[in-house]
């Protein structure tokens, strides 16, 4: 990708939180490694899926970007300026560049307040616009985005789940920045509600040539709405690339498990799918594995697994954006389980 | 989803067939209409107010002063206060024969001005505090909640003393004192509520939309604040006319002749044997006033919550049920019908999901 | 169908009295669940779906309920409490959406399976109790299970949790076993897992299942059976295969159309209009006509009654729509838009514009 359409670019993002000892001193006693050394590029108008289980890092990484918590080390580069740890003051112009939409329908509107209010509240921030101006460009925005204007003065507990995510879509463009992050968007939605959304946040994109950080852990949503997707596991990236080569050919053995894992409502594609049962469950990022991360449970690891970590690179014959950080990737048309169910259980 | 919260969720869908535009006040206000005990709550402080505002009305009409002694009418013979009833006195007199319902009402007055006036200023001094120290967390929140802390743990009597040995017991100086003492307890709710608000996801929003932490405070914090804080005033007012009539009746406070409930107990417990009516009616006073705002207190606090109206449901559903086995068993009738109208009908709204 | 019904419902319905109104959470559910079978029921919120399964035990207070629940003989809904007491746990057992609240905090694991286990028979001794409880924590994989079956809820992560609620719910041995969203708190990997140790276990010891879920995907990989609620009722009922190739109902079909990578996807993913209805104001007639593309006259004023569909006997669907259009094939669907077109007048032809026009929908066929 050209310097020119690369909208943000994070370079090597370390993020760690203290763990404080609970004595009055609170002396550092150990350290949570939520994102651990992340490069990635966000393209202009492109989607950049970005997937992972519990613990990965994804939304500390996501709050990173938008600069609501501090940064370790790394750099996080917003069309070529640096945006890394700037001061409230400093970041203000960025912020009406980049938005964030959450995924709690219920928690990220403010119940005190009216819908109205909500949605005008980057104008009042901001300074951009006031009284019936704002009012007007705040009624716009609802019509946008498939919510009835004259309902301007409700309250968000008299709107359903969705509305209430349409309202903070609202909210989000209101200044049209040029990328949003979207923590798990639909996550928190009934089903046939998701589709509304997702609809509306492509239609969007297309009309305003808007780029997203698009945060999920439903694989299929992802694949359907991302341009390039990147896997994390435990604070570092497994596999990333364009969407097809990494759903259609996963070289890392997590991707593959995860891909395998997750449902598919077509239940003749699910029955002939390759499945993996991984054991054990996510570890904790206080403490993680020495060596490749994955290793303990990656059914094919080998010794050097847990000494090395291995390096993000395009294997061999792989297009050159793909790029996976394995020892021993998968190789094209590779099995390393039955296909149908295999059973394992679990370990601690 | 537990079965409640399902039901929750589906009362409030549809905002074409729900409530428009109902506001939390005007649901917590409608549930506390259906509250006997608080409704009583409110006619009671009503009246004492009334009472307390006409009081010189009282005594032009029955031409008894505040201060006004009768020795003549107002005294026995051996010098001691005349039972009510005699003379016009409705709740006889006290030690130098003035009329007790004066006094009272007029007591009324210095109790309700001083427990209003305290707990306005110490709730906003209250939650100024609270909410800086909740929200900036740090060093800040650390100096303050100390200082709090201090504040609430300081013996307020000494103080009280040793600020009247120096410049003479007033009015001022308790308000000052009652004061200084209740913005304490303001400050470490508001901050406790503060420090679990900042983590909401909607003020995350706000910051992510580069909003100033001023802001934030009062925009998005202090809202969610005002229904804790509504409660909490109410519960101070009492403590407050209890701490002034402490401080008077000790005699750090309203000095005679002024009436104050409290300083009209500290000569009445010399009296307790040959006077009954001179404790009783002014602790009666003190009881009533006082125990008026506490259920008033408890009963906002129950209408702000949303799940009282469950408990009302459910109370209902069940003393429909009982009536419907009785009419059942009395008729020797057959199962419930399905279709049940509802009687209560479209009462007041439906809780809202949190 | 050959199987012995285990459970036979018929005709439930479960009603609750509120402030608002009454609450109609079920309005006449009929299914029937054979041992070692597994039932989907497929459901959003309001669906009704969670409240039907806990009426099953009675664990609903405050409802009105009417119909049967016939288990072994046995007709749930008209137990007394001591009766019930005894068939939860021990005959059919529930697991829930949220280990960490349907856990006990403050006990040990292993305690709270010996508890279970001595309260339904006294006569087994805290020992053999705890015995049991340590091989019921190996049975679900839990490793180093004499260890940590004194451990406490906190102490184990989200997908073990949901182990120990499985053990729980088989220390008994029950005929039945009811998962509510039991994986949808759990990351992809570890729901994997759980559900081949359900089905693991199903298989072993023939146990029933009923896996309530909003989850399409989960469906299609475990369930035999599928019922798919919407407002309180059933809107179709079939085999799995008939669920997913032949949906007959249009919540069905928009459902699946709606999720991608379904076996109905198709590029941009077509929503269903609107929202599920209140449960105290229902829409007339059926009531999913306010959010159907297929929406007719007959729609607003009567509530179809769930009618056969095919000629095995399992598939039925609550719908006007006739019996031979079902299916996702270009055939089946000129057929609807035949018999649409012919019944749509008036109002329902409002109602179908309104849809269109929302721009939830990417519009419905005709207008």
């Amino acid at each position: 990708m050209s310097d020119d359409d690369v909208l943000v670019r994070v370079d090597n993002l370390v993020k760690h939180f203290p763990i404080r000892s609970s004595s009055l001193l609170g002396r550092t006693v150990g350290q949570v490694q939520a994102v651990d050394g992340v490069s990635l590029t966000i393209g202009r108008g492109q989607t950049l899926g970005l997937v992972g289980e519990t613990g990965c890092g994804k939304s500390t990484l996501a709050r990173c970007i938008a600069g609501l918590i501090p940064v370790t080390s790394g750099t996080v580069t917003f069309e070529g300026s640096n945006i890394t740890n700037l001061s409230r003051r400093a970041m203000q112009p960025y912020r009406r560049e980049i938005q964030m939409i959450f995924q709690d329908p219920y928690g990220s509107l403010n119940p005190r307040r009216r819908v109205g209010s909500i949605i005008g509240e980057p104008f009042a921030v901001h300074k951009m616009a006031s009284g019936a101006e704002r009012k007007r460009k705040v009624q716009d925005l609802m019509a946008r985005v498939g919510l009835n204007p004259e309902h301007y003065n409700r309250f968000p507990a008299e709107f359903s789940g969705g509305q209430r995510q349409r309202i903070g879509v609202a909210r989000a463009l209101a200044l049209q920045p040029k990328l949003i992050i979207c923590d798990e968007p639909v996550s928190a939605l009934d089903v046939s509600i998701q589709a509304q959304v997702l609809n509306l946040l492509a239609d969007l994109q297309d009309d305003f040539g808007l780029s997203y950080l698009f945060i999920a852990h439903d694989l299929e949503v992802v694949r359907h709405v991302s341009h390039a997707v990147t896997v994390m596991y435990l604070g570092r990236i497994a596999e990333s690339g364009p969407k097809d080569p990494v759903y259609d050919a996963p070289r890392h053995p997590y991707t593959n498990a995860l891909l395998s894992a997750v449902p598919s409502a077509d239940p003749e594609a699910a029955a002939t799918r390759q499945r993996i049962i991984l054991t054990g469950d996510v570890p904790s990022p206080i403490n993680p594995p020495s060596g490749c991360r994955f290793h303990p449970r990656c059914p094919k690891a080998q010794e050097l697994c847990s000494q090395q970590d291995p390096p993000l690179e395009a294997k061999v014959n792989d297009p050159p954006d793909h790029l996976t950080a394995c020892h021993f990737p998968v190789a094209q048309g590779e099995t390393f389980a039955r296909a149908g169910r295999v059973s394992r259980t679990g370990t601690a | 989803m537990s079965i409640v919260t399902e039901l929750e969720v589906q009362s409030d869908t549809g905002p074409e067939q729900a409530i428009e535009g109902r506001s939390q006040w005007q649901l917590t206000w409608r549930r506390l209409l259906h509250d006997k005990v608080a409704v009583a709550s409110i006619i009671v402080i009503l009246l004492v107010t009334v009472l307390a505002i006409i009081a010189p009305a009282f005594a032009s009409l029955t031409g008894h002063g505040a201060t006004a002694t009768f020795p003549k009418t107002g005294e026995t013979s051996a010098g001691l206060p005349v039972p009510p009833g005699t003379h016009g006195f409705p709740l006889g007199t006290d030690s130098v024969g003035r009329d007790l319902l004066i006094r009272i009402l007029y007591g009324a007055r210095i109790s309700l001005f001083v427990g209003v006036l305290t707990t306005l200023i110490a709730t906003a001094a209250g939650v100024a505090v609270g909410l800086i120290a909740g929200y900036f967390g740090g060093w800040v929140d650390g100096v303050l909640a100390r200082f709090i802390d201090a504040v609430l743990a300081f013996p307020y009597v000494v103080l009280a003393l040793a600020l009247a040995a120096r410049f003479g017991p007033s009015l001022p100086l308790i308000i000052i004192v009652i004061t200084f003492f209740s913005w304490a307890a303001v400050a470490r709710i508001v901050r406790g509520q503060t420090l679990s608000l900042k983590e909401k996801e909607y003020v995350e929003a706000a910051r992510s939309l580069g909003a100033s932490p001023w802001r934030i405070m009062f925009f998005d914090i202090l809202p969610n604040l005002l229904a804790p804080v509504l409660v909490l005033g109410t519960l101070l007012v009492p403590a407050a006319i209890v701490f002034e009539a402490t401080l008077s009746y000790l005699g750090l406070g309203i000095q005679e002749p002024t009436p104050s409930w409290g300083n009209i107990l500290a000569e009445a417990q010399n009296f307790y044997q040959e006077a009954w009516w001179y404790i009783v009616f002014p602790a009666a006073a003190l009881l009533i006033t006082t125990l008026a705002f506490n259920l008033l207190g408890d009963g906002i606090r129950d209408a702000m919550d949303p799940r009282t109206e469950r408990i009302f449901a459910s109370q209902r559903a069940r003393k429909r049920a009982r009536k419907r086995k009785r009419t059942q068993a009395r008729e020797g009738g057959s199962a419930a019908s399905q279709d049940h109208p509802d009687p209560a009908g479209p009462a007041a709204p439906p809780p809202t999901a949190s | 169908m050959t199987a012995v019904s285990l459970l036979e419902v018929s005709d439930l319905r479960v009603s609750f009295p509120t402030a608002d109104g009454l609450v109609q959470a079920v309005r006449g559910v009929s299914f029937n669940v054979a041992a070692g079978q597994t039932l989907g029921i497929v459901g959003e919120s309001g669906s009704g779906k969670t409240v039907l399964t806990q009426t099953l035990l009675r664990l609903t207070p405050g409802g009105e309920i009417t119909g049967k629940a016939v288990f072994n003989g046995a007709d749930l809904i008209a137990m007394r409490e001591d009766q019930i007491r005894k068939i939860r746990g021990a005959e059919i057992s529930v697991i829930f959406q949220d280990p960490l609240t349907s856990l006990h905090p403050l006990y040990k694991v292993g305690w709270q399976i010996s508890e279970m286990i001595r309260n339904h028979d006294r006569s087994v001794s805290k020992a053999a109790a705890r015995e049991r409880a340590v091989e019921l924590l190996a049975r679900v994989g839990i490793s180093q299970p004499r260890s940590r079956v004194d451990e406490y809820p906190h102490q184990f992560s989200g997908g073990m949790r949901q182990r120990v609620m499985i053990a729980m719910a088989l220390s008994l041995s029950p005929k039945m076993i009811i998962a509510d969203e039991p994986t949808t708190a759990l990351d992809a990997t570890v729901q994997a897992q759980i559900l081949d140790l359900l089905l693991d276990l199903q298989r072993e010891s023939d146990t029933a299942l009923i896996m309530i879920t909003h989850d399409l995907g989960v469906v299609a990989d475990i369930a035999d059976d599928v019922m798919v609620m919407y407002a309180g009722r059933a809107a179709e009922r079939a085999i799995k295969h008939d669920i997913f190739y032949e949906p007959h109902h249009p919540y069905t079909k928009g459902l699946l159309e709606s999720i991608p990578n379904s076996s109905a996807a198709v590029g941009r993913l077509k929503p269903i209009a609107g929202q599920p209805p209140s449960l105290i104001n229902l829409p007339s007639g059926c009531k999913f006509h306010p959010r159907c593309a297929y929406v007719m006259d007959q729609c607003l004023t009567e509530e179809p009654p769930l009618a056969a569909v095919g000629d095995d006997g399992v598939h039925r669907s609550a719908c006007w729509l006739p019996a031979s259009a079902a299916g996702l094939t270009g055939e089946a669907e000129e057929l609807r838009r035949q018999v649409v077109g012919s019944h749509r007048h008036g109002d329902a032809a409002e109602v179908a514009q309104a849809i269109t026009d929302s721009v939830d929908t990417e519009g419905s066929i005709l207008s």
